[in-house]
């Protein structure tokens, strides 16, 4: 019997020669991420338990995203410890407060490879499945452990397989895809699986499209979120400076819990409501909804791609007053390029506020958190209550070119209209 | 194993409770002392000051759903509830009830099953939830073996400890 992409990523790692769906196994780690919420105190578990090293400082990646420039004197605190146990550890992949968010500093310097099992004190660590990496979220108790021994438990999880076919209409991203998909299947419709996403339509998705997809496949509940690895991947990695890739595919006899079909042919821009991910509905379905705050950014959508979307939307125009325009870029190397390529000069041109790189207002730690009977529309992943400050603030989640539109109008805006507008 | 067999009195919580919500972002690194203070203001005003030890949390599905913060349940723990019984729960929340050894059971019906206030009765070992209450009686998913030990040893880093006593360092 053939095996699953996370099938053939637990069976190497675990050193077998194949595993199946439901058994346990200790597998190898490849890669170890820590961001500054919980680095400095996996650390501090770590020397309590009487350790004084890692497994290995050159699987080990570090990443200051979230406080970012530090909001607090705590935060200030925080950063400063970190970076005492890095350079302590020996850990020399360290990016520091202002190189960007964790999940686009990985892939964007190569340290994301096809086949890796990678585990992150992060739930968005499935992000790395864009490229056929086993990414996977676990919590500090486990990375101490993983930190220590190099190894950790996994349960093989059963996959969920999703055949798309058919283009995709201009103006519609895969940030829509994906929040169609978790509508339809819902926020636990791939609870403990590996997610496969394969199928015609996916030699059109790029890698940052990719990135996004497995990203938000952990709002459905998944292990993994997991793409092959095939020739965009293997340009993506070559036009990062790293080796190109050989394919890397499920075998064609691997059993799957579900294969479901999905046309994106006709799939309008898609919105995630109040308060939940799997709240999802076309555009249309809530347009005019006045806005106080438009978030471009995030793991999800930061990337120079998602910022073109939104200055094409916005080149030319200003933002509606009363609207806050937040843009906070993915990285540094996004900022510059962004720079470079005049991209954010007409987003602040529109009235756009720029943002350090990082992960900004996403997690309503700071700059930008929303008052009491406020709406936000953003690019990020999630909508939950109380997620961008007051739990009486409304989040919608939408793609770049929805929200750039949104911020124009100050309601939210399908782009395609604003297209028929601006003609 | 160990004392398999819980009881305690019911709270009841929601579909899709997120880790935002067991442990809202604000408080993330202050220490487990406030944390817990804010466990689930949003849904139960309450919840946090009223909970005792022993107490047991009725679920919908999803719970736990969101980051991979592990003070969502360490905050539980830290407030003495002694079980999550949910009809699904976030596979990262799972994986971090096991690393901070608190229990948990997926039950579908549980929901249903209960209401605030009432008596739940719990065998992790089978899976078993009733309400004595009520009669009824649900089969829940029985924790695997790897979980449970990890659970017996009081979490991963006790594991770790015992672990490191032997062989490491
Ligand atoms: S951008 Fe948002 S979702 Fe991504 S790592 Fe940062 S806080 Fe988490």
């Amino acid at each position: 019997m053939g095996m699953t992409l996370a099938e053939q990523i637990l069976a190497r790692a675990a050193g077998r020669e194949s595993v199946k769906a439901g058994e346990f196994v200790v597998a190898d780690i490849d890669l170890a991420l820590m961001h500054d919420i919980f680095a400095a105190q996996v650390f501090d578990l770590l020397s309590d338990v009487g350790i004084d090293r890692v497994f290995d400082p050159d699987k080990v990646v570090i990443v200051i995203d979230h406080l970012v420039p530090a909001p607090s004197t705590e935060a200030a605190s925080i950063h400063q410890r970190i970076r005492g146990h890095v350079s302590r550890l020996g850990i020399n992949a360290f990016y520091d407060a202002g190189e960007g968010i964790c999940h686009q500093l990985l892939p964007e310097n190569g340290h994301v490879r096809p086949g890796m099992l990678i585990v992150g004190t992060d739930s968005h660590t499935t992000t790395y499945g864009a490229l056929g990496a086993g990414g996977t979220g676990i919590g500090t108790s486990d990375m101490v452990y993983a930190l220590a021994t190099g190894r950790l438990w996994f349960r093989v999880p059963e996959t969920v397989r999703f055949e798309l076919t058919g283009d995709l209409l201009p103006s519609v991203s895969w940030k829509d895809v994906i929040l169609h998909l978790a509508g339809r299947f819902g926020s636990d419709g791939a609870q403990y699986r590996a997610m496969e996403f394969d199928g015609p339509a996916i030699k059109n998705a790029d890698m940052a499209s990719r990135l996004t997809v497995s990203n938000m496949a952990l709002e459905m509940g998944a292990k993994f979120g997991l793409f092959p690895a095939d020739e965009v991947t293997d340009s993506y990695l070559r036009g990062q400076g790293a080796a190109g890739t050989n394919a890397f595919r499920a075998d064609p006899d691997a059993s799957y819990e579900a294969v479901h079909h999905v046309s994106l042919a006709d799939l309008p821009p898609q919105v995630a409501m109040p308060h939940e991910v799997d709240r999802v509905g076309p555009v249309t379905d809530v347009e005019g909804l006045q806005i106080h705050q438009a978030f471009l950014g995030s793991c999800t959508n930061g990337r120079l791609e998602d910022l073109r979307a939104a200055a094409e939307v916005l080149a030319n125009h200003h933002i509606a007053p009363g609207v806050r325009l937040l843009v906070a870029p993915a990285s540094r190397a996004i900022l510059q390029e962004a720079v470079d390529t005049g991209i954010l000069a007409t987003l602040v041109d529109a009235g756009a506020t720029v943002l350090a790189p990082g992960c900004g207002p996403c997690f309503g730690g700071h700059g930008g958190l929303l008052a009491p009977g406020e709406r936000c529309i953003g690019t990020h992943n999630r909508n939950f209550i109380g997620r961008m400050g007051s739990a009486e603030a409304e989040i919608y989640l939408a793609s770049p070119a929805t929200v750039a539109a949104s911020a124009l109008t100050g309601k939210i805006t399908d782009p395609r209209l604003l297209e028929v507008a601006h003609a | 194993m160990p004392d398999d067999e819980l009881r305690g009195r019911v709270w009841k919580f929601d579909h899709d409770i997120s880790t935002d919500v067991l442990s809202p972002g604000q408080y993330a690194v202050d220490p487990v002392e406030v944390r817990k203070l804010h466990v689930l203001e949003s849904v139960n005003p309450v919840f946090a000051s009223e909970v005792e030890p022993g107490d047991v949390i009725i679920a919908g599905r999803n719970f736990g759903c969101g980051s991979s913060r592990e003070t969502a349940p360490e905050n539980l723990t830290a407030l003495g509830v002694s079980c999550v019984v949910a009809e699904s729960l976030s596979r990262l929340f799972m994986r971090n009830a096991v690393a901070v050894g608190l229990p948990i059971v997926v039950c579908p019906g549980a929901h249903e099953a209960f209401a605030d206030g009432d008596q739940a009765e719990i065998d992790l070992g089978s899976g078993r939830v009733a309400n004595p209450g009520t009669g009824v009686v649900l089969r829940g998913e029985a924790l695997p073996d790897e979980m449970r030990e990890i659970l017996a040893a009081g979490g991963i880093l006790a594991v770790l400890r015992s672990q490191s006593g032997q062989s490491l360092n």
